[in-house]
C-alpha cells in the first residue's frame, strides 16, 4: 500500500470511527446515491420566477446594480454595432478577440467592416474580448459561461473590456435551471473544465471597503441581450 | 500563522485597544459589512428558509461524509484529476510541494485560501526555493507586510490606505519612488500591473475551495477580483487545497448555499465570479491546466465530527460572525493570535490546536448572541464557546482569583436567604454609588473593565424582589 493509499484510508477510517459507521450500511449508501442521482432542488426565490420579459427585467436591474452595462438589441447586427460603438467611445482600438462559438461566428460581422476579429484564446495584450453565455440566471443577473474552444476562459479575464452576448431565449430564472441546461449539454454529473458564473465587472473592496472596478479581470462588463 | 499566539490574547487585546490606527480602520467593519448584509437579507424574503435548508444540507452531508468524499473522488478521477488525502497539515504541504517539484515550478500564484494559511503553505514552498505570489489584493498586501490576515474574507481590514501606500513604495521595486499613491484606485491599479506579470509567468496555480461538489467532482471558488480565475486558468498545473467539510452533495445544494454565502459575507447578492472547475483542460480546450490536483485536508476535522463540535463543520467561512461581534469590532483579528479570529475562531482554534493553547479565546465573548443570529448555517457559536469554557475548567489550574470568586459565589448561591440579602444589598449599594446617571465609571477590583467603558448600575431592586412584586400584583 502506498503512502497516499494509507493517508486516504486513515482519513476515511477516522471519519467512520467518528460517525460510528462501517461505510457498508445499505441505508446510508442508498441515501447518498439517491440524492446524487435525484439532486432535489431547495427553495427557489420568487424573484427567479416569471415570464421571460419579467426575467430579463430582473436580470437587467441586477446587472446594472452590480456595475455592468447592459444593452438589449432586436437584431444581431445591432449587437455588432453596439460593440463597435462601445470600443470607440472608450478609446479602444477596433480589435475584438473571440472564440469559435458558432452563434458568434454566424453574426453578420461584415456590417461593421472597421472591426477586426481575432479568433482564439485571449492573449495578455488583447484589450477587448467577446464571449457567449450559453444561459443566464436572472435572479442575480448571472451569466453562465462554459470553457472550450468556443469560448476560451481567458476571454473573460485578461482583456480590460469584456462583452458577453446572451440570446433572450437562453435567459432562465434560477441557478438551478441553468445547471439543468448544462446537464442537457454535458450529461448528468458532468461539467466542462470551467463553468464561470459572472455577475459584473471585476472589483475589489479590500482597501478600506472602497469598491474599485477592474481589480484583476475586466474593468468593464457589457452584456448584450439579443432578441 | 500569526506572530502572536492565542496564549497572548490579553496583552494583544490591550495593545489593539490602544492602537489608534487600528481603531480607525475597524470602523470600516461596521460601516460596510453590517449594513450591507442587512440590506441584502431584506431583499431576499426566502433568506431564513434557505438557512434552514442549508443547515440540513450540511448536517446530512456530515453524517454521510465518508461516502460523499468517495463519490467526489470518483468524479474527480473520472474527469482526469487527482485527489490526495492529507491527514495533517504537514502531509498537505508536503503533497503540494511534491506536485510543484514534479512540475519544476519556480513561481506559484495563489488565490485566497484560508486552508493554505492553516497549513503554512507559503513558508514551506519558499523554503524549498519556490516563489509564491498571493494574488488576491488583500492577501498580496498581507504577504508583502509579512503579516497574517486579520479577517477571513477581508484580510487587510485592519489597515488604512496610507499604510498600504508605504508598503507598495517599499516592496514594488523598479517604479519611481515619488509616484502618486494617495488614492485607493491608484493602489489597485499598481497591484493589478504588478500581479498581472505574476499570473502570466506562473507555473502552478493554487486555489482554495468554498465548496466541493460530489455530484460532479467540481471545486467552487467565489471571488470579486477574478484573481482566482486567472490563477487556475493560466498555469499548467492547478492545485486545489480544501478541507474535507467543504463538500456538498449536488449542484442544487451548492445553489442553496451560494444564495446565503455572499449575502452573509459582503452583503452582495452574489460575488462577481463564482467558478466551478472540474478536472484539467479537455481535448480542444485552448486554456486551462494540464494537471488538476485536489488536496483534501483533515487536520482535526474528523475528530470534531465525532464530538461536541460537529456543528462547527457547517461553517462556510462567510465572516458574518466576525463582522457582528462586538469583541472583534473592538480589537480586530490579530489580537486573537489565531488565523481564525472572532466567534468562529474561538470555537475552531481550540478544536484544531487544543484548548490548552487557546484558553482565552472562548472567554473573549460578551455572549450577546449576535454571531449565532447572523450565522447562515445556524451554528450555535455561544453554546459551543461555553462548551470550550467547561473543557478549559476541567483542565484544572484556573487562577487563584477565579477559584476564590467561584467559591464565594457557590457559598451564596446555595443559600437562598443569604443570596437574597447579599444581592439586595449590593444592588442598592451600586445604585446609590451610580447616582442619577445610572452608570458606574469606577469599580473596585474591576478597574480594567471600567477603564474603557461604564457599567450600567442596577436600578435598586433585585430580580427576586421584582418577581415577588409582580406575582403579588398578578394574583388576586
Amino acid at each position: 500500500m502506498t503512502a497516499s493509499d494509507q493517508a486516504r484510508r486513515a482519513v476515511l477510517s477516522r471519519i467512520r470511527g467518528a460517525l460510528n459507521v462501517s461505510g457498508h450500511e445499505r441505508g446510508r449508501k442508498q441515501a447518498v446515491t439517491g440524492r446524487l442521482s435525484r439532486h432535489p432542488r431547495g427553495t427557489i426565490p420568487a424573484r427567479a420566477r416569471g415570464d421571460r420579459e419579467t426575467l430579463i427585467e430582473t436580470m437587467t436591474a441586477m446587472l446594472q446594480s452590480q456595475g455592468a452595462e447592459i444593452t438589449r438589441v432586436g437584431m444581431p447586427e445591432d449587437a455588432i454595432r453596439v460593440i463597435a460603438e462601445d470600443l470607440s467611445a472608450h478609446g479602444l482600438p477596433p480589435d475584438l478577440r473571440l472564440g469559435a462559438d458558432p452563434v458568434l461566428l454566424a453574426l453578420p460581422w461584415s456590417t461593421a467592416p472597421g472591426l477586426r476579429l481575432r479568433i482564439g484564446r485571449a492573449e495578455p495584450q488583447d484589450r477587448a474580448g467577446l464571449s457567449r453565455a450559453v444561459t443566464a440566471a436572472a435572479e442575480t443577473g448571472t451569466m453562465v459561461l462554459t470553457s472550450g474552444a468556443d469560448n476560451p476562459t481567458t476571454l473573460a479575464f485578461l482583456p480590460e473590456a469584456h462583452f458577453i452576448l446572451v440570446r433572450a431565449s437562453d435567459v432562465m430564472g434560477s441557478y438551478e435551471e441553468t445547471f439543468d441546461r448544462l446537464r442537457g449539454t454535458y450529461g448528468e454529473g458532468r461539467l466542462p473544465r470551467m463553468v464561470n458564473l459572472i455577475s459584473g465587472p471585476s472589483r475589489t473592496a479590500d482597501i478600506e471597503q472602497t469598491i474599485i472596478r477592474g481589480a484583476h479581470g475586466p474593468k468593464r462588463l457589457h452584456v448584450l441581450i439579443v432578441g | 500563522m500569526t506572530d502572536a499566539s492565542p496564549q497572548d490574547f490579553k496583552e494583544s487585546a490591550s495593545r489593539a485597544l490602544a492602537n489608534a490606527k487600528l481603531q480607525r480602520a475597524l470602523t470600516n467593519v461596521k460601516r460596510g459589512f453590517i449594513v450591507k448584509r442587512a440590506k441584502a437579507k431584506d431583499k431576499l424574503p426566502e433568506f431564513d428558509q434557505l438557512r434552514v435548508e442549508a443547515r440540513a444540507i450540511k448536517d446530512h452531508t456530515l453524517s454521510h461524509l465518508d461516502l460523499y468524499l468517495e463519490a467526489y473522488e470518483r468524479k474527480v478521477v473520472e474527469s482526469g484529476g487527482h485527489v490526495h488525502f492529507a491527514p495533517t497539515a504537514t502531509d498537505a504541504r508536503d503533497i503540494v510541494l511534491k506536485i510543484c517539484r514534479n512540475a519544476v515550478a519556480r513561481l506559484v500564484t495563489k488565490g485566497k485560501s484560508m486552508v493554505s494559511e492553516e497549513i503554512g503553505l507559503n513558508a514551506h514552498l519558499e523554503a524549498a526555493g519556490i516563489e509564491v505570489a498571493e494574488t488576491d489584493l488583500g492577501e498580496h498586501i498581507i504577504q508583502i507586510r509579512g503579516e497574517a490576515p486579520s479577517h477571513i474574507i477581508a484580510p487587510v481590514i485592519h489597515l488604512n490606505k496610507e499604510e498600504i501606500a508605504e508598503d507598495f513604495v517599499r516592496f514594488h521595486r523598479g517604479l519611481p519612488s515619488d509616484r502618486k499613491l494617495s488614492t485607493v484606485p491608484e493602489l489597485v491599479a499598481e497591484a493589478r500591473a504588478v500581479l498581472r506579470e505574476k499570473f502570466i509567468a506562473a507555473d502552478v496555480g493554487i486555489t482554495g475551495a468554498n465548496l466541493l461538489i460530489a455530484e460532479t467532482g467540481s471545486s467552487v471558488i467565489v471571488t470579486n477580483e477574478g484573481n482566482g480565475d486567472l490563477t487556475q486558468t493560466l498555469p499548467k498545473v492547478h492545485i486545489v487545497v480544501a478541507s474535507i467539510e467543504k463538500i456538498v452533495p449536488t449542484l442544487e445544494d451548492a445553489c442553496t448555499i451560494l444564495r446565503l454565502l455572499a449575502r452573509s459575507a459582503t452583503g452582495q447578492d452574489i460575488t462577481t465570479y463564482t467558478t466551478f472547475s472540474t478536472g484539467p483542460a479537455r481535448a480542444g480546450d485552448l486554456n486551462g491546466p494540464r494537471d488538476y490536483h485536489v488536496v483534501l485536508l483533515d487536520n482535526g476535522r474528523s475528530e470534531m465530527l465525532g464530538g461536541d463540535f460537529r456543528a462547527m463543520l457547517r461553517c462556510i467561512r462567510c465572516g458574518a460572525c466576525l463582522n457582528h461581534c462586538p469583541v472583534y469590532g473592538t480589537i480586530g483579528g490579530h489580537a486573537y493570535g489565531s488565523l481564525y479570529p472572532g466567534p468562529m475562531g474561538a470555537v475552531l482554534t481550540p478544536a484544531l490546536y487544543g484548548i490548552e493553547h487557546a484558553r482565552d479565546l472562548p472567554n473573549a465573548s460578551s455572549f450577546c448572541g449576535r454571531c449565532e443570529e447572523v450565522c447562515p448555517m445556524s451554528i450555535p457559536l455561544p453554546s459551543l464557546m461555553r462548551k470550550w469554557r467547561e473543557r478549559d475548567f476541567e483542565l484544572g489550574d484556573p487562577p487563584l482569583s477565579h477559584r476564590l470568586a467561584l467559591r464565594l459565589w457557590a457559598l451564596a448561591a446555595t443559600r437562598p436567604k443569604l443570596y437574597r440579602v447579599l444581592s439586595g444589598g449590593i444592588a442598592k449599594l451600586l445604585a446609590t454609588l451610580a447616582g442619577d446617571g445610572g452608570l458606574l465609571t469606577v469599580l473596585p477590583f474591576a478597574g480594567a473593565w471600567t477603564d474603557t467603558r461604564d457599567l450600567p448600575a442596577p436600578q435598586g431592586k433585585t430580580f427576586h424582589a421584582l418577581y415577588r412584586e409582580w406575582t403579588r400584583s398578578e394574583q388576586p
